[in-house]
């Protein structure tokens, strides 16, 4: 058998991540199309749900296991991914485009001689070659993008690609590879976590501010909502520039790039930098004064009302709905 | 200490894009251009890294001539002297920090700074490129950073958090917004940038890895509807939300 497809699957805490799971799927769709088979490979420790990825249609897994492996090391999980490539004699690596993945995934490609792709949000398989779409310029253009190396690193997007099971369940076989001397020549030492639930880079649901909120105290009307629906606090570059809020909350260009099923804009007039960070959410609504504000032009739902009456409302009504 | 940055020129974040006739980059006429946001703070925090333990701070941008009004930039905020890697070609990330790897190889840098992402591409990946071409250590999107002889300290942001790294020296460092404010160019250093030198070289020659075949707007959304102005539009949104988009 030649070439697999390596899917690259991420931990944090010992547990792995949702978007390892959407990985997998989209590895299994590329090996399908290319008639070869997909390769998991974590590093980390004990991994409590490693397990669930068999659902995945995955049938091997490599485990580079040591303690001291929990935390991320730059240049122990390069050196550790590298052997798997050459173990596999991989084709394509494909990782999530999470801060992990970034980091990694370019090392890997400078080390195997590969190009990268990064932040891939769609690809098509039906021309030779294949196609990656990615945004460009914060989401304002998509590329379509073709690899002319041998070796092929690409990063997708969380949330984008669905995770998806199959009908014939595969049974999964976990190699486990006892790592004995891992080069921790870059090491993280402390996982800080920010007192915010989720990160809007993750979040199926976000719900942000920008100055039409006047204050950051009343920020609690966002946070109150995002509350009720389970979603991550955003905020525009206004908010974040005014100090109300940190800037691993800002959202649009200079800020993250998130593509949720639902986007609530509230009190954000919608500057160019803004919309292109967000416009790809697949639901849009708005809530602002001014009624000729640009987030009218992206957003399915509006209302041109005051965000200091609407916001209680909603969460009300959302609270009710869920009651 | 011998620093380096990296700075790229870019279209400034309000540009309205429009697609080239070429449909592989944009259409530059109008287009303003400017140093690439997150440079800044490398530019900032390399000049704080000189304060510290004295040294020298060389900026390095790969292009075409017109990068050179990015590197005056960084020289008019006190860095010493600009490398102008020259090239007309449009070069991947990983061309880019090839072009880079080759030139900061000779020259020995203890540190080498670059903004986690260039605003135009949005790769986030020239500097873990370039420290593997270099051989150097890497910490990408970096909001602190503390040198203590050879160790160096930083925090990176994370989803949900951050990541506090340890590694050593020499470095490639990718800077994010928080790790410092970059200073503003004083009329006697953009004066004084007037007469820096610019060294220009041309690029050693690299294949791309990757390729664009095509640049495209994103389909447009189809124009929503304001379903009110006040709170009494509250409960039909709910249901939209609900019954239409299905996403509560």
């Amino acid at each position: 058998m030649s070439k697999v497809v390596l899917a690259i699957l991420e931990q944090r805490e010992n547990k792995l991540k949702k978007v390892s799971f959407e990985v997998v799927s989209f590895s299994t769709n590329i090996a399908t199309k290319l008639n070869t088979e997909v390769v998991g490979v974590v590093i980390g420790n004990d991994i409590q749900n490693l397990n669930d990825i068999s659902k995945y249609g995955i049938s091997k897994v490599l485990h580079y296991k040591n303690e001291s492996l929990t935390n991320y090391s730059a240049s122990a999980y390069t050196d550790l991914v590298c052997e798997a490539v050459k173990e596999t004699d991989a084709e394509y690596l494909i990782f999530g485009d999470t801060a992990l993945g970034k980091d990694l995934a370019p090392r890997i490609g400078a080390r195997i001689d590969a190009g990268c792709i990064m932040d891939c949000v769609s690809v098509d398989f039906t021309g030779n070659p294949p196609l990656f779409t990615r945004p460009v310029y914060a989401g304002k253009a998509l590329v379509d993008v073709k690899f002319n190396s041998d070796k092929k690193v690409v990063t997708i997007r969380p949330n984008v690609f669905k995770a998806q099971i199959p009908e014939v369940p595969q049974e999964l076989k976990i190699e486990t590879r006892d790592v004995s001397n891992p080069n921790l020549k870059t090491k993280v030492v402390e996982y800080k976590k920010s007192e915010g639930k989720l990160d809007v880079a993750e979040a199926d649901i976000i719900v942000s501010g920008g100055r039409g909120l006047k204050a950051p105290e009343n920020f609690n009307l966002v946070e109150n909502l995002a509350d009720v629906l389970g979603a991550a606090v955003g905020a525009s570059r206004a908010a974040v520039d005014a100090g109300w809020r940190p800037h691993r909350e800002q959202v649009g260009q200079t800020g993250k790039t998130v593509s949720p099923s639902l986007y609530i804009a509230c009190g954000i007039s919608g500057a160019i930098q803004h919309l292109a960070g967000m416009s790809s959410s697949k639901y849009i609504v708005a809530i602002n004064k001014d009624k000729d504000a640009p987030i009218f032009t992206v957003a399915d739902y509006g209302i041109a009302g005051d965000v200091f009456e609407i916001l209680p409302a909603l969460t009300e009504e959302i609270k009710k709905a869920k009651a | 200490m011998k620093v380096a940055v990296c700075v790229s020129h870019v279209p400034d974040t309000a540009t309205k894009v429009k697609i080239g006739q070429d449909e592989k980059h944009i259409d530059p006429a109008g287009v303003v251009f400017i140093i690439n946001p997150y440079d800044e703070f490398a530019v900032e925090e390399a000049l704080k890294t000189k304060e510290k333990f004295g040294g020298e701070v060389v900026a390095i941008s790969v292009g075409n001539d017109n990068s050179k009004e990015t590197l005056r930039k960084a020289l008019a905020m006190g860095v010493d002297k600009g490398i102008l890697l020259k090239t007309d070609k449009s070069l991947d990330s990983v061309g880019i920090a090839k072009a880079l790897a080759e030139e900061l190889k000779n020259q020995q840098f203890d540190i080498v700074f670059m903004g986690k992402q260039s605003v135009d591409y949005d790769d986030s990946i020239v500097g873990q490129l370039t420290s593997e071409f270099l051989g150097y250590s890497c910490i990408s999107n970096a909001v602190y950073l503390n040198i203590e002889g050879q160790k160096v300290i930083a925090e990176r942001e994370i989803e949900g958090g951050k990541e506090v790294v340890e590694s050593e020296l020499p470095v490639v460092i990718t800077t994010q917004k928080g790790l410092n404010e970059p200073r503003y160019a004083s009329l006697k250093g953009i004066m004084a940038s007037k007469k820096k030198e610019i060294l220009e070289k041309p690029i050693v020659e690299t294949t791309n890895h990757t390729e664009v075949v095509k640049m495209r707007k994103p389909a447009a959304k189809q124009p929503g509807r304001i379903i009110g102005t006040d709170v009494s539009a509250v409960p039909e949104l709910v249901k939209l939300l609900h019954e239409e988009a299905k996403v509560i």
